[in-house]
This record gives structure tokens, sequence and C-alpha cells, in this order.
């Protein structure tokens, strides 16, 4: 399989979807001319022309409501945020339109859009550059959220993202972009929203973790292996719909859970998990559910305040240690 | 403010489509009139908005709109969705919250979509729809079909940032949309001159370089007339269009609403002007139509009226199980899409 950054894995999923079915379209700032603010739909303007790698002004809830208007009428947009946070300035037509018209309309009309970007924490850029949305937006139903960890489920998830009949909100990094990793090369190679990965099997303790928390996930585990304590850790790849069922299962196997989520933690996906698995898997549990998230503050500038601000592999390893009695 | 109709003139109009254009605005008074008892009765619940007094623009637009043409409307959209082609049938049902509503009691009085008639919604948040519109003239545009969207909004949507955007976003690509500005002059109880710097709306479409015009909207046969010219160019290519209708709702905001923004004389002062009224007279006057006309016509929209209701009175009501039914649509009805059961909310 050949190794592609992330971001070259997401343009291969656009690429090939579009190559197969002319009714995609890529619409949002800078992806044509500048090719991409991130460099994720570099050279798409010059395979797909201007009618289908669309510049727009800075104008996201216009053409947030254009991709929406579109998939009413038999076209299947692919929108890309600049950043998710700029999704805010949208919020009418992502929460209003996008997931309630199939449902307001009696099942008339589906909304087959990708809504697509980075999320969460990008370095050191302050508070509104730094939101986490997968929370905000599994809020509403009739949206469904993707947060991949990795390049190859990033190019199986958009795929499918793509085919789908509803609006998918599909939440990537910018500091996981230039990260590589095998991507398979299958003939259309997809992946099912709605299925978890277990990424790594272990007796002692379950650890639920997406997008880049899932990689302080797994260097806990690995630290946590030296000291002879066996995680297993669950890539959940989708906040909605939710693979609880996988999660389930594996609490039922190790009796502890600890979920890592950088969003701020008041009503959260972490939340949403210790509330689940309290209503499945209550008699399983030998110690409440420990989060590992964001404190309840905005993000901030300096640089030593930001490091404290993020989950970090040592506090994963804490947590797991409270939720197993050991130090 | 409101001159009293001069009909000198005569109008160029058959008495065949006199007799059509009267019956239209009869069925959407009629039609608000029940609806507004049936609010009393407390047949119809949420929020009703009704159109009276603004007839002659939905009508008039709708005149020039063709079967490929698509409709996005605003949350005062009964009338628009009946002379479109909806049947009152569906339209009161919906509001009645049955099953044989447009949309199955989903989506009720502010709601109202018909995907065979192109009506893409009743959008019931002020600014919300503009967007949709120029996305489905894009979608158009993109794929080589010569549709047109018309796309209705009150005045107190030019306040809102999805005005401007899709304005310069239809203009800057060259889109087919027909942007119909109901101008009643009041956003719920704020006068236009209360809430807008520049009261003249052409100057803002002028502003992004969309061609306008301003018209009587209490005048279906100029309506008519300058929405065919309005269609007629964008229909040609040249990008969209922005008609002002100025019109006057008769009615409060909605049902909950005492009307203590605006004056009882400049409401009567209108309602001298009423389309309905102003249009058979001069239509009688030019011996178009006749008050015999105008009885069989009220006698045939009364009966299509009833008909609605009694449809909608004898309508069924969706099974509770289907509550979580068109919320995805790879999801099985009766079960939530995170594999919950979806019959625990409270849990």
């Amino acid at each position: 399989m050949p190794e592609l950054q992330f971001r070259e894995a997401i343009r291969a999923a656009m690429v090939e979807e579009m190559e197969r079915d002319e009714d995609i379209f890529l619409m949002g700032e800078e992806v044509a001319e500048y090719n991409g603010a991130y460099k994720v739909s570099q050279g798409m303007l010059d395979q797909f022309g201007s009618e289908r790698v669309i510049d727009t002004p800075i104008s996201e809830l216009g053409f947030a409501g254009l991709g929406i208007g579109a998939a009413m009428n038999g076209l299947r947009p692919i929108i890309e945020f600049m950043t998710w946070n700029f999704s805010f300035v949208a919020f009418d037509q992502v929460v209003n339109n996008a997931p309630n018209i199939r449902y307001m309309s009696g099942g008339q009309f589906k909304i087959p859009i990708v809504f697509r970007g980075p999320n969460g924490a990008a370095g050191q850029l302050a508070a509104t550059h730094n939101n986490s949305v997968e929370s905000l937006y599994s809020n509403f139903p009739g949206l469904k959220v993707v947060c991949p960890s990795n390049p190859d489920d990033a190019k199986g998830l958009l795929k499918t993202s793509i085919r789908d009949d509803d609006p998918v909100l599909f939440l990537e990094s910018e500091l996981m972009y230039g990260m590589k990793g095998e991507v398979s090369d299958a003939d259309d190679y997809t992946l099912p929203i709605g299925t978890a990965r277990i990424a790594r099997e272990g007796d002692d303790v379950t650890i639920v973790a997406h997008s880049k928390s899932y990689w302080r996930a797994m260097e806990a585990a690995e630290e946590l292996a030296k000291e002879g304590y066996d995680a297993e850790v669950i890539d959940p790849r989708t906040i909605k719909p939710l693979d609880i069922e996988t999660i389930v299962q594996s609490v039922q196997k190790t009796n502890r859970c600890v979920v890592v989520d950088e969003s701020n933690p008041f009503a959260s996906f972490a939340s949403e998990i210790a509330f689940q698995i309290q209503d499945q898997a209550f008699d399983w549990l030998d110690a409440p559910l420990v989060r590992v998230t964001a404190p309840d503050t905005p993000a901030p500038y300096a640089g030593n305040l930001m490091d404290e601000y993020m989950p970090s592999a040592k506090e994963v390893i804490q947590a797991a240690k409270r939720v197993m009695y050991v130090d | 403010m409101a001159k009293k109709k001069t009909n000198a003139s005569k109008p160029t109009v058959s008495p065949e489509h006199a007799r059509h254009l009267l019956h239209q605005m009869l069925r959407i008074r009629r039609m608000e009139e029940r609806a507004a008892e049936l609010y009393t009765a407390e047949k119809i619940r949420g929020f009703l908005h009704l159109y009276i007094g603004e007839e002659a623009v939905a009508v008039g637009v709708m005149e020039a709109a063709a079967e490929q043409d698509a409709i996005v409307a605003t949350y005062r959209e009964h009338g628009h969705a009946l002379v479109r082609g909806m049947p009152a049938r569906a339209i009161m049902a919906e509001m009645f919250g049955k099953q044989e509503g447009c949309c199955r009691g989903r989506g009720g009085s502010m709601h109202l979509f018909d995907r065979t008639l192109r009506i893409y919604g009743g959008n019931a948040i002020v600014g919300g729809g503009l967007p949709l519109a120029v996305g489905l003239g894009l979608a158009d545009a993109l794929q080589g079909r010569d549709g047109v969207t018309i796309c209705f909004f009150g005045e107190g949507a030019v306040a809102e940032g999805e005005f401007h955007e899709s304005m310069n976003l239809a203009e800057l690509w060259q889109l087919p949309v027909l942007f119909v500005c109901e101008n009643n002059l009041y956003a719920m109880g704020t006068a236009l001159d209360r809430s807008e710097s520049q009261t003249d709306l052409t100057e803002k479409a002028e502003s992004y370089k969309i061609p306008s015009k301003a018209v009587d909207g209490m005048d279906v046969l100029a309506v008519e007339a300058a929405a065919r010219r309005a269609m007629d160019e964008v229909r040609s290519g040249q990008g969209p269009y922005f008609l002002e209708c100025r019109t006057y709702r008769f009615r409060a905001h909605s049902m909950f609403d005492p009307e203590l923004y605006r004056e009882k004389s400049e409401v009567d002062a209108w309602k001298q002007r009423d389309p309905i009224a102003t249009f058979f007279d001069r239509m009688k006057d030019h011996d178009l139509l006749s008050d015999a006309d105008r009885k069989a016509l009220e006698a045939e929209v009364n009966e299509e009226i009833d008909d609605a209701v009694a449809f909608a009175e004898a309508g069924t009501l969706e099974p509770v199980d289907a509550l979580t039914r068109f919320v995805y649509s790879d999801a099985p009805s009766g079960a939530a899409s995170n594999g919950q059961p979806a019959a625990s909310p409270a849990s």
C-alpha cells in the first residue's frame, strides 16, 4: 500500500469520487486557484476545471447554503470550511437547513452534502481558532459527524461520506495534514460510517479516543504496557452515528473506561460516552468513567498555557491508573 | 401614501386571464380566512402567518413561472404553494398536522415542500431561504437546465447577512435567480425606516449590479408584467434580477400580534387598495368581469376550501412510532441512528 499524507488521502478520496460521479463538486475559500489553504485540494482545479472546483468569497453562510440548495437540486457538493471555526458564521445553514429539510419535508428531499475541513486545536491560535465542533454538531439530529485519525480511515470514510445521501460533517486536523500512513489503493476502497476500530487490544482498561486524541491514547497505552497494564484503545472514527456496541463490548471485558477528547468537557462527546456506558454497561463497571478533555476554558495563546490546555498522554496514563485503582 | 386607483386605461388582458387571476387571488384569500378561523378553533397550531392583502404578489409572479422553475418562499407561504399548484387539501392537512399533509405533518404552516412542484420550502428563518435559492440556481446552471429559481422574501430579510451574501454570489456567478422582495413595510413590528439606513431596496440590488425594479404589489397585472419581463431577462442568461413588490399585510404579523406599531388609519388606507377588490372593480369597469363571474368564482373557491378543510379534518395522524422517520435516509423507521432505542429520550 502506498504511504500518503493525511491531506493526500483526503484529496485522493475527493478525486476518485469526482472522477466517478460528475455531480460532485468542491466549493470553498481558496480551494481552486490557491490550491487549498492547507493544500488539500492541490491540483484539483487543473484536473476538474472551475465549474467543479469553485473558489468562493469569504462568505461561509452564503456558500454553505448554496451547497444545500445544490444538494436539493441533484448535485453532491463538498463544501470546504477553511477551518470549522468559520462554520459558526454559517451556523443557520449547517444546523437549520442541512439536517432538517429532509425531516420537515416528510422525506421528500435528500441532502447529499459533505462539509469538511480542519477541526480542533491547531497550535497557538487562541480561542477563536481552536474550537472542536464534534460535540456541538452531533447534538443536531440529521447530521452525521465523522472524525478520522489516520490517512487510511480518512480516505475510506470520506469516500463513503461523499456517497451518503445525508449531510456529513467531516472533521480533519491542521496538525495531522502532514501525517503519513499507508492508505489502501484498492479499487473503490470505502469504510462504513458508524463503525469503530479496535486499534489496540487489551484487557485492563478501555480508552476511547478519536482524531488527534487517538494518538495521545496510543502513546499512553504504550507507556502503560511498559508498566504491565494492557489498555484496549478504540477509535470510534465516527461520532454520529456512534458505534456504541463496540465500546460497550470492550468495557464489558475491561470493566474500566477512559475517554480522551480535546473538546471542552461540558455536554461533550466524552460526556455522551459516559452516559451511554452507564446506561448499557453499568453492572460491568468497576470504576466511574474518567474523561480527559480540555478544561472548561477558552483556548489560550501562550505556549505553556496551551500545553496545559490540551489533553496529554500523561493525563491519559493518570486517568487509566485512576480507573484501575493503581498509584 | 394610499392613492385611489385610477381605472382610466383599459388593461390588455383577456377576460379568461382576468378571471384566472381573480380566481387565484380569491383562492388564497379564502384559504387564509379559513386558516385564521381554524387557528382560533385550535385545529391549526404553532405559528400562523397570513398572506391576506399580499395576494397579488404571489399570483402575479407565479404567472411568470414555468414548470421547470423552482420556488423558495418564507413562513408566509401558503398562498405561494397554492398558486404554484399544491392542492389546498395538502396544505390544509399539513396545517392540521395530518399525515395526508404535503410533509406528513412534519413541517406545518411555515414549512410547505413539494418536490414534484419544485417548491423548496417555506423557510421560517428570515433570510434562510436565499442561499438555498442561489444554490438551486447554481445546480440548474451547472447542469445546463434552463430553470429559474424564484425566491420570495420579506423586506425584513434585507437586514440579514444571508441576503447580502446571496445577492453577491448570485450576481458574481450570474446565476438564474429572481429575487422577489415582498415589501410590506413592517418586519414583524419594525417599520422599514426604523431598520434600514437605505430604504430604497432596489438601491441595495443595484449596489450588487443586479438589475432591479420596484412595482405596485397591490396590482396583480403590474406584478405579472414586471415578473414576466424579469423572468425573460433571467432566463436569457443575464444573471439574477431583483423585483421589489410594494405591498401591505392586512392582518397581524402572526396570530399573536396586537399591532401596536401601526395606525389603524394606515391599515384602512391600504385596505382601500385591496388587490382583489381593486382588480375586480377595474375589470368590471372595462367589462372584462361581471358580478356574476365573481359570484361564481367565490362559490367555486368556497367549495374548494370547504373540501380541503373536510379533507384535513378526516385526515389521519401519523402513528407516533414514526416520529424518528425521515431523520436519516438509511435509518430504519422507529430507530434512532445511534443504536439507542428511539423511545428512551427521558432515561
